[in-house]
């Protein structure tokens, strides 16, 4: 074992593997290669990528694919986590914008119009929810719980509308944003590689990111700065809607329904459950984009391997369960320095 | 009540050491003449022999020798990272040595945790009370322990202790169990705090700057209830900032310095003059009045004019003015409205009443905000609430004051923040091993001097102090009070509220004397003294 010979336990090599292994990144990338390697193992060709008819096919394209809308909602759940705050209306939101694709389609709008209305109404349940939490001071996850119930119901107040006879739809422009595909690659990807984009920009390159992370350290200390903390809130919880609603418009133009009741559900576990194995903490105070998405391809890539392993998908849940409390157990910092000291040692040991 | 006494004293042994203090190093010159007598015939209460302890980068404690005898206030000195929190936390079990040997009344122990501490009759009361203000006195009081009935808790025994234990301080009668322990002044909490961690057989109990928070009142209050615990035989280690209160109370004093034990001595002979150099291993420069000529370089139009301002039940309307390069300084008891009239002033808390303004323009509407970009800087009283952001670094904390000038959209690069933090890092000498650092896991008198800098970097023109040296030892303290002269004579004008007269005295030009959230007077440069001041707080004087 080349690898293990190179390990001495008073070369720096020891130290520069603890500095790796404290590194925020590393047990979420081991948890993903884990899920991935042991799907190898089952499928044997699980990692194959096809190209079928002009885009590219097989189970890795398949996880990205569909963890792109969850990882979407995850995003914005960042943001308003790094606030010290909770979106739990994200799913509502989905089926709200679901709900007004179907309707203005029906009515017969023009379909780029079409997505601006559905967009604009995310963002209106943003204005909603950033109005209670920034304006009136209610708890975050009280406000936005308001939403969370009342929101499937509101989308089908609007199926009611046209009759709701009918509640699916046809239209090339929004099926070719979330099924369609740019040369090889599926365009949801592509869109939200854009979004995505925009939020790092927005948080890293502007100093957005930082007074939003200074409002959830301390919202007294960023009022005595000089912040507008307030502003910074209400920000947060427009683009934590807006990054919903691109998930709703995705999700409805895949199922091409109206379907309130379930689209998008529990999606707002799924998306905090990110953000957590992401290393973000619901303390607030700092807010890791990329690392949220690799929460969600972690939570995708069990998902995916449950249905492909053959086992029943009854199993999902509690596999899904088990794999995040063993992902949040490495990161505990206690756990994981008793992890490390035992794996040097156990190296150390090797070496001898 | 000293019919409890024997109880306390009840493992005492007769049993004699002669070598209590351990091998002494070659390089423990600066011991004080005498201590090699001190060790007696009698064991101490709590002896902790060549201590040691390092933090990854850090030699917190090096070989540490500490004593204390059973009835005994023994006050633990040092700067900050002198190595008193550690030896405190070793002591009382949050953190396990690397090295060395604790002896309990002669008795080798090994204090694995703070439940082990708690079973050897070890108290603590920390620094920041740890108590639910909302919760009742009761409540607060049983956290630990509850008294159980059929596997219930037992609220009328639980209030019986409560008031039990408020009894062994005869405080009892003062204070109502059932109502919310927040509903209490904060010397109240703090003896609250007390009379949780002693239990009858406490043997020592640890306060760790019981004081930081009290008024002259209150720690009188509370001194009395130390001398009546240390006349039951318990050794009480007491950490303050606090000079005079030491030799207040304290019977014997230890000085710690870089993680070493540099001196211990009774208190009756270690005068402060020989004290201070201790602590700071380097002679203090004495802290007099400000030069009249330094003094001149006021300016004469007013850069700041409060004309009645003032909000109802907060603090009663004023009139203050503030001129360029002047030091004005807020005195008076705590709660007499010092931290009121900087909140007014920087907007932080909405006036109802009077004008303001500022560069000779009217502010309609403070805020903080608007006080930014009129170049009026804030520096709270309350650090952890208001000051700092724990999770963020250092660089992130300090450059905090000029990006939110700046607006969200124009950022600084990494490299100007990195610039700007290290430029403020040396400029305060802020101790930090790197700028990357959650401000969260520095020493209290470095976030203090981290949130200076935040202040500072905004680059105004008038500074609101509040505060400025609490928690802050003394080597810290003489450089702020050496920086506030340094800025003024810049040109920054400066408001410092503080509780501490001789800092007062030391950097105003003029003071504003408060008495129950009313401004009682002002004293001008020529008649300030410490007297003066006492007096018009004393209403003797206007």
């Amino acid at each position: 074992m080349k690898h293990s010979s190179d390990i001495r336990p008073h070369a720096p090599a020891p130290s520069r593997l603890r500095a790796l292994m404290a590194h925020r990144a590393v047990w979420p990338v081991l948890a993903l290669a884990l899920i991935l390697a042991v799907d190898g193992m089952i499928s044997p060709g699980f990692f194959q990528i096809r190209i079928v008819e002009g885009r590219l096919f097989g189970n890795l394209v398949d996880i990205l694919y569909r963890a792109a809308p969850t990882a979407l909602v995850a995003l914005g759940m960042a943001v308003v986590i790094g606030t010290k705050g909770i979106d739990l209306s994200v799913g509502s939101i989905v089926a709200i914008v679901g709900a007004v694709i179907t309707w203005r389609i029906h009515a017969g709008d023009p379909h780029w119009l079409v997505l601006v209305i559905a967009l604009g109404s995310a963002l209106l349940c943003g204005l909603w929810n950033g109005c209670l939490v920034a304006v009136l001071d209610i708890q975050p996850i009280i406000a936005t719980l308001i939403l969370m119930t009342s929101g499937r119901g509101i989308g089908l107040m609007i199926n009611l509308l046209y009759g709701g006879t009918n509640p699916s739809f046809t239209s090339p422009l929004l099926q070719g944003l979330s099924v369609g595909h740019v040369g090889l690659i599926p365009t949801r990807l592509v869109l939200f590689v854009a979004i995505f984009a925009a939020l790092w920009l927005l948080v890293r390159r502007t100093a957005f990111g930082l007074m939003l992370e200074s409002v959830g350290s301390s919202p007294a200390a960023a009022n005595i700065v000089g912040i507008n903390a307030r502003l910074i809130i209400y920000a947060a919880y427009l683009i934590s809607a807006f990054c919903s609603g691109w998930a709703g418009v995705v999700l409805a133009a895949d199922t091409h329904t109206s379907d309130p009741v379930s689209i998008g559900l529990n999606i707002e576990l799924d998306a905090i459950l990110a953000v957590v194995i992401g290393g973000g903490s619901l303390a607030g105070g700092r807010v890791y984009l990329g690392m949220t998405i690799l929460g969600a391809l972690v939570i995708q890539a069990l998902t995916t391997s449950i249905l492909t392993s053959g086992l029943p998908p009854e199993y999902n849940l509690v596999v899904k369960a088990v794999v995040v409390i063993c992902v949040l157990l490495l990161q505990s910092a206690n756990l994981r320095r008793a992890l490390t000291h035992a794996l040097y040692h156990a190296l150390a040991r090797t070496k001898r | 009540m000293a019919q409890d006494a024997p109880q306390g004293r009840r493992f005492e042994s007769p049993r004699a050491s002669f070598d209590a203090s351990g091998p002494k190093k070659p390089g423990d010159g600066d011991e004080v003449g005498g201590t090699c007598l001190e060790q007696t015939i009698v064991t101490a209460r709590i002896e902790m022999l060549g201590v040691s302890k390092a933090f990854p980068g850090v030699r917190a404690l090096d070989g540490v020798d500490f004593r204390v005898e059973a009835g005994e206030v023994h006050a633990l000195m040092g700067e900050n990272g002198a190595g008193k929190s550690t030896l405190i936390k070793i002591m009382t079990g949050a953190v396990q040595g690397d090295a060395g040997e604790i002896r309990l009344d002669g008795q080798t122990v090994r204090i694995g945790s703070t439940g082990d501490a708690q079973a050897l009759g070890i108290g603590t009361v920390y620094q920041e009370v740890n108590l639910v203000p909302t919760m009742s006195v009761t409540k607060n009081m049983t956290l630990l322990r509850q008294p159980k009935r059929f596997g219930l808790i037992d609220w009328r025994e639980a209030r019986r202790r409560a008031r039990q234990r408020l009894e062994r301080l005869n405080i009892a009668s003062q204070i109502d169990v059932e109502r919310p322990l927040g509903s209490y002044s904060v010397a109240v909490q703090q003896l609250v705090a007390i009379a949780r961690a002693l239990e009858d057989d406490t043997r020592v109990l640890v306060l760790d700057e019981p004081t930081a928070s009290l008024d002259a009142n209150e720690t009188a209050l509370l001194f009395g209830i130390v001398r009546d615990l240390k006349a039951r035989g318990i050794a009480i280690v007491f950490i303050t900032h606090f000079i005079d209160q030491v030799y207040a109370i304290a019977d014997r004093i230890s000085v710690l310095r870089n993680g070493r034990r540099v001196g211990s001595a009774p208190t009756s002979e270690l005068p402060p003059l020989q004290l201070i150099p201790m602590m700071l291993g380097r002679e203090l420069e004495t802290t007099e009045r400000r030069a009249a000529s330094e003094s001149s370089a006021i300016h004469g139009e007013p850069i700041l004019v409060a004309e009645g301002v003032g909000r109802r039940r907060v603090m009663a309307p004023f009139d203050l003015t503030l001129r360029p390069g002047e030091v004005v300084g807020l005195s008076g008891l705590l709660g007499s409205g010092r931290t009121e009239v900087a909140k007014l002033v920087f907007g932080a808390i909405k006036r109802d009443s009077g004008k303001l303004t500022i560069a000779g323009a009217e502010v309609k509407s403070a805020s903080p905000a608007r006080s930014l970009h009129l170049g009026v800087a804030y520096c709270p009283e309350d650090r952890k609430a208001e000051g700092l952001f724990a999770e963020l670094s250092v660089r992130e904390n300090i450059i905090l004051g000029l990006q939110t000038k700046r607006g969200w959209l124009r950022r600084l690069s990494f490299d100007a923040q990195q610039a700007l933090a290290e430029a403020m890092i040396e400029a305060l000498g802020i101790a930090t091993p790197d700028a990357d650092k959650p401000v969260g896991q520095l020493s209290g008198g470095n976030q203090q001097k981290v949130v200076l800098a935040r202040a500072l970097t905004s680059d105004p023109r008038i500074l609101i102090l509040d505060e400025p040296t609490r928690g802050i030892d003394v080597g810290a303290h003489a450089e702020i009070v050496a920086l506030i002269r340094k800025l003024c004579a810049e040109g920054l004008a400066l408001l410092v509220a503080s509780s501490e007269l001789d800092e007062l005295v030391a950097v105003s030009d003029r003071i504003a004397v408060l008495r129950d959230r009313r401004k009682v007077g002002e004293i001008e440069e020529r008649a300030i003294d410490r007297q003066t001041i006492i007096d018009t707080i004393a209403g003797a004087r206007t």
